[in-house]
Protein backbone atom coordinates (compact mmCIF):
# COMPACT_ATOMS: atom_id res chain seq x y z
CA UNK A 1 0.00 0.00 0.00
CA UNK A 2 2.75 2.62 0.81
CA UNK A 3 4.95 1.22 -2.37
CA UNK A 4 1.65 1.85 -3.90
CA UNK A 5 1.40 5.62 -2.84
CA UNK A 6 5.22 6.29 -2.88
CA UNK A 7 4.96 5.68 -6.62
CA UNK A 8 2.15 7.94 -7.05
CA UNK A 9 3.89 10.81 -5.75
CA UNK A 10 7.03 10.12 -7.66
CA UNK A 11 4.99 10.03 -10.70
CA UNK A 12 2.92 13.48 -9.64
CA UNK A 13 6.02 14.85 -8.33
CA UNK A 14 7.74 14.57 -11.67
CA UNK A 15 4.69 15.46 -13.49
CA UNK A 16 4.71 18.79 -11.76
CA UNK A 17 8.54 19.18 -11.69
CA UNK A 18 8.27 18.77 -15.84
CA UNK A 19 5.70 21.16 -15.70
CA UNK A 20 7.86 23.88 -13.81
CA UNK A 21 10.91 23.10 -16.22
CA UNK A 22 8.37 23.65 -18.99
CA UNK A 23 7.69 27.06 -17.40
CA UNK A 24 10.66 28.10 -16.94
CA UNK A 25 11.87 27.44 -21.14
CA UNK A 26 8.90 29.03 -21.89
CA UNK A 27 9.92 31.51 -19.63
CA UNK A 28 13.26 32.31 -21.16
CA UNK A 29 12.61 31.53 -24.62
CA UNK A 30 8.90 32.59 -25.88
CA UNK A 31 9.11 36.05 -27.67
CA UNK A 32 6.28 38.10 -26.05
CA UNK A 33 5.79 39.17 -22.22
CA UNK A 34 2.20 37.87 -23.02
CA UNK A 35 3.50 33.97 -23.88
CA UNK A 36 6.11 34.54 -21.51
CA UNK A 37 2.96 35.06 -18.66
CA UNK A 38 1.50 32.05 -20.39
CA UNK A 39 4.54 29.88 -20.17
CA UNK A 40 4.71 31.03 -16.22
CA UNK A 41 0.93 30.44 -15.35
CA UNK A 42 1.88 26.70 -16.63
CA UNK A 43 4.23 26.20 -13.59
CA UNK A 44 2.09 27.56 -11.30
CA UNK A 45 -1.04 26.43 -11.62
CA UNK A 46 -0.47 23.01 -12.77
CA UNK A 47 3.64 22.35 -12.06
CA UNK A 48 2.83 23.16 -8.15
CA UNK A 49 -0.90 21.76 -8.45
CA UNK A 50 0.60 18.22 -9.56
CA UNK A 51 3.51 19.15 -6.73
CA UNK A 52 0.79 18.92 -3.91
CA UNK A 53 -1.05 16.60 -5.89
CA UNK A 54 2.12 13.96 -4.96
CA UNK A 55 2.42 14.94 -1.44
CA UNK A 56 -1.20 14.66 -0.50
CA UNK A 57 -0.45 10.88 -0.76
CA UNK A 58 2.26 11.74 1.96
CA UNK A 59 0.19 13.27 4.64
CA UNK A 60 -1.02 12.57 8.18
CA UNK A 61 -4.25 13.93 9.21
CA UNK A 62 -6.80 16.06 7.16
CA UNK A 63 -5.67 19.71 8.37
CA UNK A 64 -2.43 19.30 7.12
CA UNK A 65 -3.45 17.49 3.54
CA UNK A 66 -6.32 20.84 3.57
CA UNK A 67 -3.26 23.72 4.29
CA UNK A 68 -1.52 22.07 1.32
CA UNK A 69 -4.75 22.31 -0.84
CA UNK A 70 -4.68 25.73 0.74
CA UNK A 71 -1.29 26.43 -0.56
CA UNK A 72 -1.78 25.50 -3.61
CA UNK A 73 -5.58 27.78 -4.06
CA UNK A 74 -3.94 30.78 -2.58
CA UNK A 75 -1.15 30.62 -5.54
CA UNK A 76 -3.33 30.18 -8.01
CA UNK A 77 -5.62 33.00 -6.91
CA UNK A 78 -2.18 35.41 -6.39
CA UNK A 79 -0.91 33.79 -10.00
CA UNK A 80 -3.86 34.78 -11.64
CA UNK A 81 -4.07 37.96 -10.37
CA UNK A 82 -0.39 39.32 -10.67
CA UNK A 83 -0.71 37.79 -14.32
CA UNK A 84 -3.76 40.09 -15.03
CA UNK A 85 -2.13 43.15 -13.79
CA UNK A 86 1.15 42.75 -15.80
CA UNK A 87 -0.57 41.34 -18.90
CA UNK A 88 -2.49 44.80 -18.49
CA UNK A 89 0.44 46.64 -17.64
CA UNK A 90 2.02 45.27 -21.03
CA UNK A 91 -1.35 46.29 -23.24
CA UNK A 92 -1.16 49.53 -21.52
CA UNK A 93 2.57 50.64 -22.18
CA UNK A 94 2.53 48.76 -25.74
CA UNK A 95 -0.59 49.39 -27.85
CA UNK A 96 0.67 47.81 -30.91
CA UNK A 97 0.85 44.24 -29.33
CA UNK B 1 23.77 17.99 0.15
CA UNK B 2 23.50 17.96 -3.09
CA UNK B 3 20.55 20.45 -2.72
CA UNK B 4 22.39 22.54 -0.14
CA UNK B 5 25.61 23.13 -2.63
CA UNK B 6 23.40 23.95 -5.36
CA UNK B 7 20.96 26.50 -2.70
CA UNK B 8 24.57 28.03 -1.44
CA UNK B 9 25.87 28.69 -5.01
CA UNK B 10 22.50 30.19 -6.10
CA UNK B 11 22.43 32.32 -3.46
CA UNK B 12 26.14 33.37 -3.92
CA UNK B 13 24.79 33.85 -7.77
CA UNK B 14 21.94 35.53 -7.13
CA UNK B 15 24.21 38.17 -4.62
CA UNK B 16 26.42 38.53 -7.60
CA UNK B 17 23.88 39.33 -10.02
CA UNK B 18 21.75 41.51 -7.94
CA UNK B 19 25.41 43.97 -6.96
CA UNK B 20 26.28 43.96 -10.19
CA UNK B 21 23.05 45.08 -12.26
CA UNK B 22 22.80 48.19 -13.40
CA UNK B 23 19.52 49.21 -13.16
CA UNK B 24 17.89 50.08 -9.85
CA UNK B 25 14.67 48.21 -10.35
CA UNK B 26 16.52 44.97 -11.59
CA UNK B 27 18.59 44.96 -8.64
CA UNK B 28 15.54 45.18 -6.26
CA UNK B 29 13.94 42.04 -8.09
CA UNK B 30 17.23 40.46 -7.51
CA UNK B 31 17.70 41.49 -4.04
CA UNK B 32 13.78 39.94 -3.56
CA UNK B 33 14.81 36.61 -5.07
CA UNK B 34 17.76 36.75 -2.93
CA UNK B 35 15.85 37.02 0.33
CA UNK B 36 13.88 34.00 -0.67
CA UNK B 37 16.20 32.02 -1.45
CA UNK B 38 17.85 32.61 1.87
CA UNK B 39 14.48 31.84 3.59
CA UNK B 40 14.76 28.42 1.87
CA UNK B 41 18.64 28.21 3.13
CA UNK B 42 17.51 29.08 6.84
CA UNK B 43 14.53 26.07 6.47
CA UNK B 44 17.49 24.24 5.73
CA UNK B 45 19.42 24.81 8.99
CA UNK B 46 15.90 24.12 10.77
CA UNK B 47 15.26 27.20 11.64
CA UNK B 48 12.01 28.09 10.06
CA UNK B 49 11.65 30.98 12.62
CA UNK B 50 14.20 32.68 10.67
CA UNK B 51 12.61 31.65 7.74
CA UNK B 52 9.14 32.88 8.05
CA UNK B 53 10.72 36.39 9.46
CA UNK B 54 13.41 36.51 6.35
CA UNK B 55 10.20 36.13 4.03
CA UNK B 56 8.40 38.26 5.05
CA UNK B 57 10.24 40.84 6.39
CA UNK B 58 13.92 40.32 4.77
CA UNK B 59 12.54 39.61 1.41
CA UNK B 60 8.74 40.97 1.25
CA UNK B 61 8.37 43.87 3.42
CA UNK B 62 12.12 45.46 2.27
CA UNK B 63 11.36 45.01 -1.14
CA UNK B 64 8.41 46.77 -1.15
CA UNK B 65 10.33 49.46 0.69
CA UNK B 66 12.82 49.40 -1.78
CA UNK B 67 10.71 48.88 -4.65
CA UNK B 68 9.21 52.14 -4.15
CA UNK B 69 12.57 54.07 -3.68
CA UNK B 70 13.70 52.21 -6.74
CA UNK B 71 10.36 54.36 -8.66
CA UNK B 72 10.77 57.15 -6.59
CA UNK B 73 14.78 57.07 -7.80
CA UNK B 74 13.52 56.84 -11.39
CA UNK B 75 14.26 60.45 -12.28
CA UNK B 76 17.50 60.52 -11.12
CA UNK B 77 18.65 56.77 -12.83
CA UNK B 78 19.93 58.61 -16.14
CA UNK B 79 22.18 60.89 -14.49
CA UNK B 80 23.36 58.54 -11.80
CA UNK B 81 24.36 55.98 -14.73
CA UNK B 82 26.02 58.31 -16.90
CA UNK B 83 28.77 58.83 -14.50
CA UNK B 84 31.77 56.38 -13.99
CA UNK B 85 32.88 56.58 -10.62
CA UNK B 86 37.09 57.01 -10.53
CA UNK B 87 39.79 54.47 -10.36
CA UNK B 88 40.63 55.33 -7.00
CA UNK B 89 36.42 54.97 -5.70
CA UNK B 90 36.97 51.36 -7.16
CA UNK B 91 39.91 50.43 -5.20
CA UNK B 92 39.09 51.92 -2.08
CA UNK B 93 35.48 50.31 -1.81
CA UNK B 94 37.37 46.94 -3.03
CA UNK B 95 40.01 47.60 -0.29
CA UNK B 96 37.17 48.25 2.20
CA UNK B 97 34.95 45.35 1.25
CA UNK B 98 37.99 42.58 1.22
CA UNK B 99 39.35 43.78 4.64
CA UNK B 100 35.63 43.34 6.02
CA UNK B 101 35.55 40.12 4.24
CA UNK B 102 39.29 38.94 5.78
CA UNK B 103 38.46 40.10 9.17
CA UNK B 104 34.90 38.26 9.13
CA UNK B 105 36.98 35.00 7.94
CA UNK B 106 39.00 35.54 10.70
CA UNK B 107 36.87 35.77 13.46
CA UNK B 108 35.08 33.23 11.89
CA UNK B 109 38.03 30.36 12.15
CA UNK B 110 39.12 31.65 15.17
CA UNK B 111 35.88 30.53 16.92
CA UNK B 112 35.64 27.81 19.68
CA UNK B 113 35.00 24.52 18.03
CA UNK B 114 31.89 23.84 20.36
CA UNK B 115 30.20 27.48 19.85
CA UNK B 116 29.13 28.69 23.04
CA UNK B 117 25.39 28.62 23.52
CA UNK B 118 22.66 29.28 25.91
CA UNK B 119 20.08 26.52 24.33
CA UNK B 120 20.39 24.29 27.10
CA UNK B 121 19.35 26.53 29.64
CA UNK B 122 16.31 27.84 27.51
CA UNK B 123 15.14 24.38 26.79
CA UNK B 124 15.54 23.88 30.64
CA UNK B 125 13.28 26.83 31.21
CA UNK B 126 10.88 26.80 29.13
CA UNK B 127 8.30 25.37 30.95
CA UNK B 128 8.40 29.00 33.42
CA UNK B 129 7.32 30.88 30.34
CA UNK B 130 4.23 29.13 29.88
CA UNK B 131 5.47 28.82 26.17
CA UNK B 132 6.33 25.85 24.00
CA UNK B 133 8.16 27.31 20.92
CA UNK B 134 11.61 28.38 22.56
CA UNK B 135 12.30 31.05 19.82
CA UNK B 136 9.03 33.17 20.95
CA UNK B 137 10.28 32.51 24.34
CA UNK B 138 13.86 33.76 23.93
CA UNK B 139 12.16 36.98 21.82
CA UNK B 140 8.78 37.35 24.63
CA UNK B 141 10.63 36.76 27.98
CA UNK B 142 14.31 36.03 28.15
CA UNK B 143 15.86 38.58 25.90
CA UNK B 144 12.73 40.96 26.16
CA UNK B 145 14.40 44.01 26.42
CA UNK B 146 15.48 43.49 23.42
CA UNK B 147 12.28 43.14 21.50
CA UNK B 148 11.02 46.04 23.51
CA UNK B 149 14.16 48.36 21.84
CA UNK B 150 13.78 46.82 18.16
CA UNK B 151 9.74 48.31 18.38
CA UNK B 152 10.63 51.56 19.74
CA UNK B 153 13.32 51.72 16.82
CA UNK B 154 10.67 50.75 14.02
CA UNK B 155 8.46 53.39 15.57
CA UNK B 156 11.75 56.14 15.21
CA UNK B 157 11.90 55.10 12.02
CA UNK B 158 8.01 55.75 10.83
CA UNK B 159 8.62 59.13 12.96
CA UNK B 160 11.61 60.12 10.94
CA UNK B 161 10.22 59.24 6.99
CA UNK B 162 6.91 61.25 7.93
CA UNK B 163 9.01 64.09 9.21
CA UNK B 164 10.56 64.10 5.64
CA UNK B 165 7.44 65.54 4.51
CA UNK B 166 7.24 69.27 3.11
CA UNK B 167 5.30 71.48 6.31
CA UNK B 168 2.17 72.04 3.96
CA UNK B 169 1.46 68.37 4.11
CA UNK B 170 2.33 67.23 7.28
CA UNK B 171 -0.13 65.80 9.00
CA UNK B 172 -1.30 64.54 5.73
CA UNK B 173 -2.28 60.84 4.08
CA UNK B 174 0.65 59.30 2.77
CA UNK B 175 0.98 58.24 -0.67
CA UNK B 176 -1.00 58.53 -3.82
CA UNK B 177 -4.70 57.86 -3.78
CA UNK B 178 -5.56 54.71 -5.51
CA UNK B 179 -9.10 54.84 -7.37
CA UNK B 180 -11.17 51.90 -6.84
CA UNK B 181 -11.08 50.14 -10.59
CA UNK B 182 -14.35 48.14 -10.12
CA UNK B 183 -13.85 45.63 -13.09
CA UNK B 184 -10.25 45.34 -12.53
CA UNK B 185 -8.28 42.22 -10.92
CA UNK B 186 -6.44 44.06 -8.04
CA UNK B 187 -10.05 45.04 -6.12
CA UNK B 188 -11.44 41.37 -7.26
CA UNK B 189 -8.24 39.94 -5.66
CA UNK B 190 -8.24 41.97 -2.52
CA UNK B 191 -11.70 41.21 -1.69
CA UNK B 192 -10.98 37.73 -1.77
CA UNK B 193 -7.81 37.60 -0.50
CA UNK B 194 -7.84 40.32 2.45
CA UNK B 195 -9.86 38.40 5.09
CA UNK B 196 -8.31 35.09 4.33
CA UNK B 197 -4.90 36.88 5.14
CA UNK B 198 -6.03 38.54 8.07
CA UNK B 199 -7.03 34.89 9.60
CA UNK B 200 -3.81 33.64 8.10
CA UNK B 201 -1.84 36.02 10.06
CA UNK B 202 -3.65 35.97 13.26
CA UNK B 203 -2.59 32.07 12.72
CA UNK B 204 0.82 33.29 12.74
CA UNK B 205 0.73 35.27 15.52
CA UNK B 206 -1.29 32.60 17.82
CA UNK B 207 0.33 29.58 16.84
CA UNK B 208 4.04 31.15 17.54
CA UNK B 209 3.50 30.27 21.04
CA UNK B 210 3.73 26.65 20.09
CA UNK B 211 5.32 26.46 16.61
CA UNK B 212 6.93 28.74 14.45
CA UNK B 213 5.76 31.97 14.13
CA UNK B 214 4.80 35.08 16.34
CA UNK B 215 3.77 38.65 16.76
CA UNK B 216 6.16 40.09 14.03
CA UNK B 217 5.49 37.56 11.36
CA UNK B 218 1.91 38.19 11.61
CA UNK B 219 2.27 41.50 11.90
CA UNK B 220 4.18 41.54 8.42
CA UNK B 221 1.04 39.50 6.84
CA UNK B 222 -1.32 42.04 8.57
CA UNK B 223 0.67 44.65 7.04
CA UNK B 224 0.88 43.29 4.14
CA UNK B 225 -3.21 43.22 3.88
CA UNK B 226 -3.79 46.90 4.67
CA UNK B 227 -1.26 47.63 1.92
CA UNK B 228 -2.89 45.04 -0.63
CA UNK B 229 -6.74 46.69 0.10
CA UNK B 230 -5.14 50.35 -0.07
CA UNK B 231 -3.05 49.88 -3.56
CA UNK B 232 -6.96 47.75 -4.49
CA UNK B 233 -8.47 51.12 -3.48
CA UNK B 234 -11.15 49.53 -1.01
CA UNK B 235 -9.29 51.41 1.87
CA UNK B 236 -7.74 54.89 1.76
CA UNK B 237 -4.32 55.24 4.38
CA UNK B 238 -5.97 58.12 6.63
CA UNK B 239 -4.01 60.97 7.64
CA UNK B 240 -1.16 60.57 9.74
CA UNK B 241 -2.31 63.13 12.23
CA UNK B 242 -5.70 61.17 13.11
CA UNK B 243 -5.62 60.02 16.71
CA UNK B 244 -6.88 56.93 16.77
CA UNK B 245 -4.11 55.90 14.49
CA UNK B 246 -1.09 57.23 16.75
CA UNK B 247 -2.78 55.40 19.76
CA UNK B 248 -2.73 52.19 17.14
CA UNK B 249 1.06 52.35 16.78
CA UNK B 250 2.19 53.37 20.24
CA UNK B 251 -0.27 51.36 22.18
CA UNK B 252 2.19 47.51 21.50
CA UNK B 253 5.57 49.63 22.73
CA UNK B 254 3.31 51.53 25.61
CA UNK B 255 2.05 48.11 27.25
CA UNK B 256 5.11 46.46 26.68
CA UNK B 257 6.78 49.43 28.93
CA UNK B 258 3.88 49.24 31.01
CA UNK B 259 4.45 45.44 31.90
CA UNK B 260 8.17 45.88 31.72
CA UNK B 261 7.95 48.57 34.66
CA UNK B 262 5.07 46.00 36.72
CA UNK B 263 7.45 43.29 36.58
CA UNK B 264 9.96 45.69 38.25
CA UNK B 265 7.09 45.92 41.42
CA UNK B 266 5.78 42.27 41.17
CA UNK B 267 9.09 40.42 40.25
CA UNK B 268 11.30 42.47 41.10
CA UNK B 269 13.01 43.32 37.43
CA UNK B 270 12.65 45.17 34.48
CA UNK B 271 10.37 42.91 32.50
CA UNK B 272 10.45 40.19 34.67
CA UNK B 273 7.08 38.22 34.59
CA UNK B 274 5.57 36.83 38.11
CA UNK B 275 5.98 32.86 37.07
CA UNK B 276 1.82 32.17 37.55
CA UNK B 277 1.10 35.23 35.17
CA UNK B 278 3.84 34.43 32.47
CA UNK B 279 1.63 33.43 29.58
CA UNK B 280 -1.03 35.76 30.37
CA UNK B 281 1.01 38.95 30.57
CA UNK B 282 3.04 37.93 27.46
CA UNK B 283 -0.01 37.71 25.64
CA UNK B 284 -1.41 40.81 26.76
CA UNK B 285 2.37 42.61 25.28
CA UNK B 286 1.84 40.55 22.00
CA UNK B 287 -1.54 41.26 21.51
CA UNK B 288 -1.59 45.38 20.71
CA UNK B 289 2.02 44.79 19.45
CA UNK B 290 1.38 42.60 17.06
CA UNK B 291 -1.52 45.65 15.87
CA UNK B 292 1.15 48.38 16.36
CA UNK B 293 3.83 46.61 14.12
CA UNK B 294 1.13 45.68 11.45
CA UNK B 295 0.16 49.43 11.66
CA UNK B 296 3.81 50.41 11.70
CA UNK B 297 5.09 47.91 8.62
CA UNK B 298 2.35 49.42 6.59
CA UNK B 299 3.00 53.34 7.01
CA UNK B 300 6.11 52.53 6.41
CA UNK B 301 5.07 51.33 2.98
CA UNK B 302 2.34 53.81 2.76
CA UNK B 303 5.87 56.43 2.43
CA UNK B 304 5.69 60.08 4.26
CA UNK B 305 2.79 62.28 4.02
CA UNK B 306 1.99 63.46 0.38
CA UNK B 307 -1.66 64.95 0.42
CA UNK B 308 -2.65 67.85 2.05
CA UNK B 309 -4.93 67.62 5.01
CA UNK B 310 -8.49 67.84 4.00
CA UNK B 311 -10.61 70.14 6.39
Amino acid sequence: MSLALDGLTILAVCAGAFFFFAGTVGLLRFPDALSRLHALTKADNLGLGLVVIGLLFQMEGLLAALKLIGVWLLTLLAAAAVTQLLARAVRTSSPDE
Amino acid sequence: MAFDIVLVLLILGVAAWTLSARDTFAAVVGFIGFGLLLALAWVRLAAPDVALTEAGIGSGLTGGLLLGASTRLRGTETTASGETPSNAFYLSAGGVCTLISATLAVVLLELPAEAPTLAAQVAANLSVTGLDNPVTAVLMAYRAVDTLLEVVVLLLVLVGMWSLAPDHLWGGSPGRHHPADPDGALPFVAQLLVPVGILVGIHIFWVGSVAPGGEFQGATILAAMWILATMAGLVDTPPVSRRWLRLLLVTGPAVFFAVGFAGLALAGAFLAYPEAYAKLLILIIEIPLTLSIAATLALLVAGPPERARQQ
